[in-house]
């Protein structure tokens, strides 16, 4: 046995006891924006503009985290079923086909309730040519006005003058005024900068979390369990007292687990021997998600950092908002995030991961969903390996589609994947 | 009766081009000329500017059926489109050799992670990615993208190519405008009398042409042109007419598309080769050419799914080329995974559905090699219409 005392719902930890405190109010506040009058935008994870849309007073509503959600309470199976007897391709993002399921079987959210339509679709292309075809697809929906902000890719790993001036010149060109008529409300560049200045302080306390996983053993596991760290500042709450208070709460939890010596929170309970230090790349498959993170966790593997964990902002390479600056440094947010990175940039990201967090190999869950990721990986797996010298693993499954997870292969591929670690160990001992 | 033997030769010529992927003719100019060849993937590039710093831009578009991919594979996962494989396969094994480089347009995330992946492999190798702009403000897309296309231009300079210049550049948008001018005319050849230009025949001479420097290519164009429409031995036959969409990036094997006609499809409008048709009209040739070619991307490029539709109703191009094209029906014909063209198709399928006019729809790979589900599928479909269009 590698861990102790399950964890169970009456022994979350604080963080995320206020999490879905948190959560739960944004949601109750969607499903009484009809009677509230508050307004709503649905927009992207990657190069959101939760700032821009809070100093509005807009409600984000994320169609991303809706699908992923709705794949954990297992209903993204009817979900795609309905897009795809629509006309849907089989072969296209689930994400997308998981959204418009639900939309046409009432839009239900995952606390139960009805989301509002959108006032505003705010269209961050960023990183994920599906985004644009998705909001194409949810416009003919909503017939509601669209806010498109067009962010450049980075083929070379640096955002140049063009590109930020491109940015900002469709930020006060077309997304404020876009929002000024949405919201009836003038643009308050004041409020903005208060809202970023949160921002960057949340920042701070999420890299620290993030970069605890350095410590051995590592307090936690920076895939699956940051997937509920990130959930905040990637979705509704970046700029708000609330992400601020969340993000120190956190970070002085981790610090607690690190005086304690303690692994990381599994399915089962804090893991008591950490075997293997794994950094991961690409999203996780949502149908499974626990039975995912227990193939981890049940051979103590720890995911000591993951791309994943980036798609809503790369924080530990320096990146901050900066409110003395807000549209620049909005812009430098949308262009940095991690699937608007070129090939080389990730690869260099990944290795410098593998070094720097001390792992014992990496690890590729190729999502059939998501060919911003998956394309090229396995020249990413080759090059890793190659640079870092430590084994690379490969698994395939699907962000929110239950017919292409197969716990089976998944589980033989990683046991063999860790048993070849194993044995690389004990080699390396001899 | 036959078809006349320039005829025949002239597309065995194509063919013999069209099959090459070695790129001999690439080779061959390279040879005699000693300039700089870079290749570029679907869909468009502005050519012009390649032809105007004297570099011979070379239209890459796969492998087709006939290679057989044994490297590419292992840089793809299943569920990923075939052209990036093939395309992977024909670098390593040696037959982009004669390319200086190769541009890499955003389309999808696919050829835009290629890309990356293409810099690491081929690291002496020009390697750039052009990003261009959707959002169509010329005082914000426009600005954006005349920056990247003169950030193209100083890396081409880099590796040697000649400085560009107003006058070069004019002087190419003029032989651009005129290709672009005869492959209008074939295509509108193809719709009054589709039996003067089947499908397969015009979709060679275009491939033909991606490989060719643009004089040579509208030289081939308009003898080809001018031979199909002289040619009295191809009479109509009791087809449908109909409009094939999808097929924009990787394409169809040739047996497909005479595969599609055999069924009794006469194919009047289609989505291939779309490089030589992106700029509908003629480009100016006075004032300021880049701003030209900014602006014609801007404000007369074709609506393809690849570009952000920001005004109008989805499907409205698709619905105004069947009526111009007089198409009785769609066939809604895309490459397995491709995310462009399968994420837009309930769009315009829906649009199609709204305006009464019949479709069908199938996948295919560019090495598909089995056709007869196609053919019964399309066969019915051109009954379909034929029996019971009403028209």
């Amino acid at each position: 046995m590698t861990r102790s005392q399950p964890l169970l719902d009456a022994r979350k930890d604080a963080s995320q006891v206020r999490q879905k405190a948190m959560i739960a109010r944004h949601f109750d506040r969607l499903a009484a924006a009809p009677a509230t009058g508050d307004k709503t935008a649905y927009t992207f994870v990657p190069g959101n503009l939760t700032e821009l849309l809070l100093s509005f007073d807009i409600l984000p509503v994320l169609p991303e985290i809706n699908a992923l959600q709705s794949a954990m309470r297992g209903k993204t199976a009817e979900y795609i079923a309905v897009a795809e007897k629509l006309g849907h391709s089989e072969d296209v993002c689930t994400y997308v086909k998981s959204d418009i399921g639900m939309l046409k079987s009432g839009n239900i959210g995952p606390t139960g309730q009805r989301l509002p339509n959108p006032d505003v679709l705010l269209l961050s292309y960023t990183g994920c040519f599906t985004f644009m075809k998705w909001f194409e697809l949810l416009r003919e929906e909503y017939r509601c006005p669209v806010a498109m902000l067009h962010v450049p890719y980075q083929p070379d790993g640096r955002i140049s003058a063009s590109m930020r001036d491109y940015v900002v010149t469709q930020l006060r060109r077309e997304i404020i005024p876009m929002l000024e008529r949405v919201t009836g409300r003038a643009y308050d560049e004041d409020r903005l900068r208060e809202l970023m200045r949160r921002s960057s302080q949340a920042e701070d306390d999420l890299v620290w979390v993030l970069q605890s996983a350095r410590t051995r053993p590592s307090p936690i596991d920076a895939y699956f369990g940051a997937v509920y760290y990130v959930g905040p500042i990637f979705s509704a709450f970046r700029g708000t007292d609330e992400a601020v208070g969340y993000y120190r709460a956190l970070r002085e939890e981790i610090a607690e687990r690190i005086a304690l010596g303690k692994g990381p929170v599994t399915p089962d309970g804090d893991l008591d021997r950490e075997r293997f230090r794994i950094v991961v790349e690409g999203p996780p498959n949502w149908t499974s998600f626990r039975q995912f993170w227990k193939m981890f966790s049940d051979e103590g593997a720890v995911a000591v950092a993951s791309t994943y964990a980036k798609v809503g902002g790369v924080y530990d390479t320096g990146f901050r908002h900066d409110p003395s600056r807000p549209l620049e440094s909005l812009a430098e947010y949308c262009l940095g995030c991690y699937t608007n990175l070129g090939l080389p940039t990730r690869i260099d990201l990944l290795s410098r991961y593998v070094k720097e967090y001390d792992a014992d190999g990496f690890l590729i869950n190729s999502v059939k969903s998501c060919n911003s990721f998956s394309a090229g990986q396995l020249h990413i797996l080759r090059e890793v390996e190659a640079r870092s010298g430590r084994p690379g693993g490969f698994i395939e499954s699907d962000l929110v589609d239950p017919r292409y997870f197969s716990p089976a292969n998944i589980k033989n591929r990683l046991e063999s994947y860790f048993q070849m670690l194993e044995q690389k160990r004990l080699g390396g001992a001899a | 009766m036959s078809a006349p033997d320039s005829l025949v030769a002239l597309v065995a010529g194509a063919e013999a081009l069209y099959r090459d992927y070695r790129l001999g003719s690439v080779r061959d100019w390279k040879a005699r000329t000693g300039g700089l060849a870079v290749g570029y993937l679907p869909i468009y590039i502005p050519c012009e500017l390649l032809h105007a710093q004297g570099v011979l831009p070379v239209g890459l578009m796969g492998a087709r059926d006939d290679l057989e991919i044994i490297k590419g594979d292992a840089y793809y996962q299943s569920y990923i489109c075939h052209i990036p494989r093939s395309t992977v396969e024909l670098g390593l094994n040696g037959s982009l050799d004669c390319l200086d480089g190769v541009i890499f347009p955003a389309i999808c995330d696919v050829i835009r992670n290629l890309s990356g992946m293409w810099r690491m492999l081929f690291p002496d190798k020009l390697v750039h990615y052009l990003d261009v702009p959707q959002n169509f403000d010329p005082e914000v897309g426009g600005r954006f993208y005349r920056h990247e296309l003169e950030a193209l231009s100083v890396k081409l300079t880099d590796r040697g190519a000649r400085p560009l210049d107003e006058t070069a550049l004019r002087a190419a948008i003029d032989l651009y405008n005129r290709y672009r001018r005869v492959v209008r005319e074939l295509y509108a050849l193809r719709q009054a009398s589709p039996w003067k230009v089947p499908t397969s025949e015009l979709y060679m001479l275009l491939r033909a042409t991606l490989v060719l420097p643009v004089d040579e290519a509208t030289a081939m164009l308009v003898r080809y042109r001018n031979a199909a429409a002289a040619d009295v031995s191809r009479q109509p036959m009791d087809q449908a007419r109909v409009l094939l969409t999808g097929s924009f990036c990787e394409q169809p094997p040739i047996g497909l598309i005479r595969t599609l006609e055999r069924a009794g499809c006469y194919i009047v409008d289609d989505d291939f080769v779309q490089v030589t048709r992106w700029i509908r009209s003629d480009i100016p040739l006075d004032g300021d050419p880049l701003e030209h070619l900014v602006v014609a991307f801007l404000e007369d490029a074709i609506a393809s799914p690849t570009r952000y539709l920001a005004q109008g109703e989805k499907g409205a191009d698709l619905l105004a080329r069947a009526h111009a094209s007089r198409a009785e029906g769609i066939i809604f014909c895309a490459p397995s995974f491709c995310d462009p063209a399968l994420l837009d198709q309930p769009m315009t399928v829906r649009a199609m559905d709204a305006h009464g006019v019949p479709w069908t729809a199938f996948k295919y790979a560019e090495n598909t090699g089995q056709f007869q589900v196609i053919r019964e599928q399309a066969g019915t479909f051109a009954d379909s219409i034929k029996l019971w269009s009403g028209k």
